[in-house]
């Protein structure tokens, strides 16, 4: 099976390590994976402030630089949902729109696309930890990712999961919100520390780098002991390795 | 503007919302109180989407044959015995509504909760008139007694309120109890029945208006609407042109997915359908009825990208759930509609001028379109009000534009894209101390102001993917 990454621009810069895992699980499970060059950003920022002349734009180079995938798979559901935008962006346009449409049919969440394409709950991972983990808002609410990441992590062997309080509830990320509304996002990502906070757990886990870049930044502005990793860390871990190479 | 409440800008209100930990305390419990009785009514229906989207089909019927359902009820509430009043602005209705009250040479008003009459700000302009008005409503005698605190929410209008402010309220009134919810509600019932005996006229809201039979129906708790709809002579509903069903059938499917989403209740204790005034051998009802249909910018709203705001229930699910209310309390919204719906609405009812902010109050997180009894995109629409500020009126900052504008530039050029991230990584190097940057400028400055940034890391995704590629091609 052949598999397009779309590794999103902030883990490109800021997690590579993310898109790392994220190759290496894919190929352990018999993925061709290849990274088309051209890609760039989704378009969520510009879309998002409202500006979707210039977010049509890049929305046209991203399709054509996915045209030629089978599957396109990305470690974050907000990046993944914004693909599912670009339809009725276009409206008006139905060359582009039936391109768009195709395009967000062959594309998946990272964890959406290993429990239901690949059909695997069990990665072979092993990493002794109390962790919690947080579920994103769009790979949650947008694009309807919700039970998956739950399936793959009961399966990682030695690790304990907590449930979060109040898990839904958003971390204050929201792209420009989180400076344009520095205040509110602030006193939004405190609240989602301190839930964290009374789990009592070693480590959070989500599957959006955004989310964690927000949440992490917050913990370790606290000096909270608190580990952040991406889901496909997680599950890179492998269970006769039990090293802690991977862990950020 | 009857719909702004408080003078200071927007990052003042916030500002003043955010530290006020009394506040966020009421709004937080009160929030998780919503929330569990909402999701539990909800899911002891068992195909709640169903009913969600049963509600969004009748409200864009309606909404779409609006004309004629207006006519329709108007003509109804004609033949049943009551007058119909029109009204194109808040001025307009208020004139009407003191025409009224003029006429019958009456001063003493009692009011059951009504929204549509704080966005006209009917109760100062009845003052100004020399009428005595009394809030009867339990939330809205408590903002009352307060010197006329403006509402938080649109269901529990008190809601940043608890319950020793309340006593503290209720003590300038004579009270001299304690803060126990039973104890004080005791008191506002002694206080508020002397007042409804004397009472000449009822003013009340409307939940929905039937059309088919020219009735209006009110969904309450407390009782108070039906004493302010049965003891006074003269009877006057203000209501929205929008909130109407219909048939009764309709109003069926609404009245469940009101009550649910609202209070979590299966029904009110007390839904109340009223049509024209009292008829003969009836044992109760005023003798006139007036039912005054606002427009109040409603009509601008119609038939542009922003329809499905008028297909809203006022229900305040979306201001339960919202975590932007919860820390910033409503009176941060500088309106009576505040929360996600208020985020909507109010810059369409009162322009961009005074609320551009308030589509921006918004991390897009998508809960309040989640939990919206008729499916109103609220998040989408927010992006909507965005998209007009930046492209149609030109109201956003110029650094704003410029900004989008080279992210296109990058975003649409793979080259050029390669080289941002790698000058991000070179720039950051000084900037940077154990993998975090420790200063920053332009929109990171914020961000540093309460959060650690990671610094970009040597070597990117891409490249160690291409070297990875070449040792592969090389072995």
């Amino acid at each position: 099976m052949r598999v397009s990454l779309f590794v999103t621009c902030l883990t490109d810069v800021f997690f590579p390590e993310v898109g790392k895992a994220v190759v290496e699980i894919l190929e352990r499970l018999g993925c061709e994976v290849d990274f088309p060059e051209t890609q760039t950003c989704c378009g969520q920022p510009a879309y998002n402030s409202g500006y979707h002349l210039e977010t049509k734009e890049v929305a046209e180079h991203m399709i054509e630089t996915f045209e030629p995938a089978e599957y396109i798979v990305t470690p974050s559901g907000s990046c993944a949902a914004m693909f599912h935008e670009y339809e009725q962006l276009f409206s008006g346009q139905p060359d582009l729109q039936a391109r768009a449409r195709a395009l967000a049919n062959r594309t998946y969440e990272f964890t959406q696309f290993l429990t239901e394409i690949l059909q695997v709950d069990d990665l072979g991972a092993e990493l002794h930890a109390t962790a919690t983990y947080h579920p994103s808002c769009h790979m949650n609410r947008l694009l309807g990712v919700t039970e998956a990441p739950y399936r793959l992590l009961e399966n990682v062997k030695g690790l304990k999961l907590i449930p979060l309080p109040h898990a839904h509830d958003c971390c204050g990320f929201g792209g420009t919100f989180s400076v344009k509304m520095n205040a509110i996002s602030s006193r939004m990502v405190d609240e989602k520390a301190q839930h964290i906070e009374e789990t009592r757990a070693g480590l959070l886990i989500g599957a959006d780098c955004s989310c964690l870049m927000n949440i992490g930044g917050r913990l370790s502005r606290l000096g909270k002991p608190v580990k952040v990793m991406h889901i496909a860390q997680v599950l890179n871990h492998l269970r006769q390795r039990g090293d802690e190479k991977d862990a950020d | 503007m009857p719909i702004k409440i408080g003078q200071d800008p927007f990052f003042k209100r916030v500002e003043s919302g955010i530290n006020d930990r009394q506040m966020q305390k009421a709004v937080s419990s009160a929030q998780e109180r919503f929330q569990k009785r909402r999701r539990e009514a909800t899911e002891e229906l068992g195909n709640w989407e169903e009913w969600r989207k049963w509600g969004e089909a009748i409200r864009a019927h309606t909404m779409r044959y609006l004309d004629y359902y207006l006519e329709q009820l108007s003509e109804n509430v004609s033949k049943a015995g009551g007058h119909v009043f029109f009204a194109r602005t808040a001025a307009e209705a208020n004139e009407y509504i003191i025409r009224v009250i003029k006429s019958k040479q009456a001063t003493r008003v009692v009011k059951s909760k009504s929204m549509m009459t704080e966005e006209i700000s009917l109760n100062k302009a009845l003052e100004e008139a020399g009428c005595e008005v009394l809030e009867t409503d339990l939330a809205e005698f408590i903002l009352q007694a307060d010197d006329h605190d403006p509402p938080s929410h649109i269901v529990v209008p008190s809601l940043h309120k608890d319950r020793e402010k309340i006593r503290e309220i209720f003590a300038r009134l004579g009270y001299q109890g304690s803060a126990v919810p039973e104890e004080m509600t005791r008191f506002a019932r002694n206080y508020l029945r002397k007042k409804f005996l004397s009472a000449e006229i009822g003013i009340t809201g409307c939940n929905f208006a039937v059309a088919e039979s020219g009735s209006v129906v009110l969904v309450t708790n407390e009782g108070n609407a039906r004493l302010c709809t049965t003891l006074p002579k003269t009877q006057i509903t203000v209501m929205g042109m929008e909130r109407l069903v219909p048939t009764w059938e309709e109003l069926d499917v609404l009245v469940t997915l009101l009550c649910r989403s609202a209070v979590g209740q299966k029904l009110t204790t007390y839904v109340t359908g009223l049509t024209g005034p009292r008829r003969e051998g009836e044992g109760d009802g005023p003798e006139e009825f007036h039912l005054v249909i606002l427009d109040n910018g409603r009509s601008n709203i119609l038939g542009t990208e922003f329809q499905s705001i008028l297909h809203c229930i006022r229900c305040a699910a979306c201001i339960n759930v919202c975590p932007v209310y919860r820390h910033i309390g409503g009176h941060a919204y500088g309106s009576i509609y505040p929360g996600p719906v208020g985020a909507v609405l109010t810059p369409l009812l009162a322009g961009y001028d005074e609320y551009k902010e308030l589509p921006y109050a918004s991390s897009l997180c998508a809960a309040c379109t989640e939990v919206c009894p008729v499916r109103i995109p609220l998040h989408e629409l927010l992006i909507e009000h965005r998209r007009k500020i930046a492209e149609d009126e030109k109201k956003a900052p110029p650094g704003e534009r410029l900004a989008m504008k080279g992210f296109r530039l990058a975003a649409t050029s793979p080259k050029l894209y390669r080289l941002a991230s790698k000058a991000a990584s070179i720039m950051a190097k000084p900037l940077t101390e154990e993998a975090k940057l420790k200063t920053g400028f332009g929109p990171l400055k914020p961000w540093l102001e309460t959060r650690d940034f990671p610094a970009p890391e040597q070597e990117t995704f891409r490249e160690w993917f291409q070297k990875r590629r070449k040792k592969g091609e090389n072995s």
